[in-house]
Parts: C-alpha cells; structure tokens; sequence
C-alpha cells in the first residue's frame, strides 16, 4: 500500500491519504473511546449510590473537586466520543449531500449544546450557587 | 434516491445471522443509544442545578415505568458497548483477530454484559429499595 510508485513523495508524507483527513477521527474515537473506560465504570458505581439520593446529597457530592473535574470530563468525553460516532453513522445512512451536511451539522451543535449545558451544570453546583 | 437502478449487492436479510455481524450491529445501535443516555445524564446534572423542584421531577420521572425502562436499557448499551468497546481496542492493537479470538470474545463481551448488568441492578435496587 505505502510503496505505489503513484502516490507522490509529498503525499506519502503528509500521510492524509484520498480522503484528506488521515486517521484524525479514528485515532480521536479510540483515545476518547479509551478515556471513557474508567469513567464509565466510575459513573455506574456513583450513578448507583446517588441515583436515589435527594439534591443535597447530590449536590453534596458535586462539590468535592475530584467528582465535580471527572463529572465534567465524562460529559465532555461523552459527547465528543458520540460526535465522532454519530458522525460515521450519518455519513452511512443519509445520502443527500445537503441533508447530510444539515443533519452532521445540527449532531455537532446538540453535542456542543449539551456538553455547555451540562459543565455549566456541574460548575454552579461545585462553585456553590 | 437511485436514479440509476444499479444491481445491488444482496440485502442484509438475505445472510445468515451471525455473532460477529450481529454484535457489530449491535456496537452501532448501543452507541446511537448511548448518545441519548449522555442527554439524559445532562438532564439529570441541570435538574440538580436548576433546583430542588426541578431535581424532585426528575427523579419521580426516573421512578416511573418508563424512567426505569430507560435506565435499564441505558445500563445494557453502557455495558456492552463498553465491553465491546474493550475488544475493539484489543483488535486495534493487532491481536485477537482470527475467527476463534472473534467468536470468544464476543461470547465473553456478553457474558460480561449480562454480569455487570445483573450486578449493577441487583445492588442498585438493594440500595434504594424500590
């Protein structure tokens, strides 16, 4: 694959390949995919202890920096992980280009949407408002 | 869509079902649904933020039928595609690939969902009681 005489020195180096993108977003889903290991098994050990809990307790709990700085980084992790994931399901499915493009597009805004929403959440209650 | 009625390669239906292809089905469906699970998560972060009301809503609705419903399939696809997220990562380093490491390890990631699923319900609802 690396050695046809037809890819150009230049091309070979920058390593993009046809696509123009390189192995970006399949290095980005496994290191965001990784990340997301132990936060997730993290996440289902608090979701069990607080899942019933009332606010104060929860509220409580947000306020320790450690969980309130995981919290933030599972969310983020999260919806970047689904970008890059939502991302390949669209561009299998939806065939129109400008439908295609529309619905990427709307994907990205709703992950950026949530995760502000939920940081900002998770910041007022460990900031103590 | 087509306007050129091109041949089609066979129709998914038309193969036999297999673990590999059915697994690999479903890693793409419990993402999708992961996605969701992530907005439910937030909802639960900014109804904490939002007030006791707001937080008091949210948790009768987690209560309900269709809010234990929702958690519950919830915790199958974050397992299971956590698990398989695992033999993804195992496959990405080169290893595991011929088809008897395939087969045993899609029986383990399973395996493993059906534990952790049952294990993480059993003492969720010792804890809470419901």
């Amino acid at each position: 694959m690396a050695e046809t005489p037809l890819r150009s020195p230049l091309g070979r180096a920058i390593g993009l390949g046809s696509a123009k993108e390189g192995v970006e977003h399949w290095w980005r889903q496994r290191i965001t995919g990784l990340a997301l290991v132990p936060l997730v098994f993290w996440f289902v050990v608090v979701a069990i202890e607080l899942i019933g809990a009332d606010r104060t307790a929860f509220v409580a709990w947000v306020r320790n920096p450690i969980p309130a700085m995981l919290l933030i980084l599972l969310i983020a992790v999260s919806f970047y992980h689904a970008a890059l994931g939502l991302q390949v399901v669209i561009e299998d499915y939806i065939h129109g280009e400008t439908l295609r493009l529309t619905v990427l597009v709307t994907m990205r805004l709703l992950c950026v949407v949530f995760v502000l929403r939920g940081v900002l959440a998770v910041l007022k209650l460990a900031l103590g408002a | 869509m087509i306007s050129d009625p091109r041949p089609l390669s066979p129709h998914l239906q038309i193969y036999r079902w297999q673990l590999t292809s059915v697994l690999s089905i479903l890693h793409r469906v419990s993402g999708v649904a992961l996605a969701l699970g992530a907005v439910l998560l937030v909802c639960w972060v900014g109804a904490a933020a939002d007030g006791p009301a707001p937080y008091a809503a949210f948790q009768r609705f987690l209560g309900s039928w269709l809010g234990l419903a929702l958690l519950f399939g919830w915790s199958v696809a974050l397992f299971y595609h956590t698990c398989n997220g695992i033999r993804h990562l195992w496959w990405d380093t080169g290893r595991g690939l011929d088809l008897k490491s395939v087969y045993a390890g899609g029986w383990t990631v399973l395996g493993a969902t059906v534990v952790l699923t049952a294990a993480a319900w059993a003492v969720g609802l010792a804890r809470w009681g419901f």
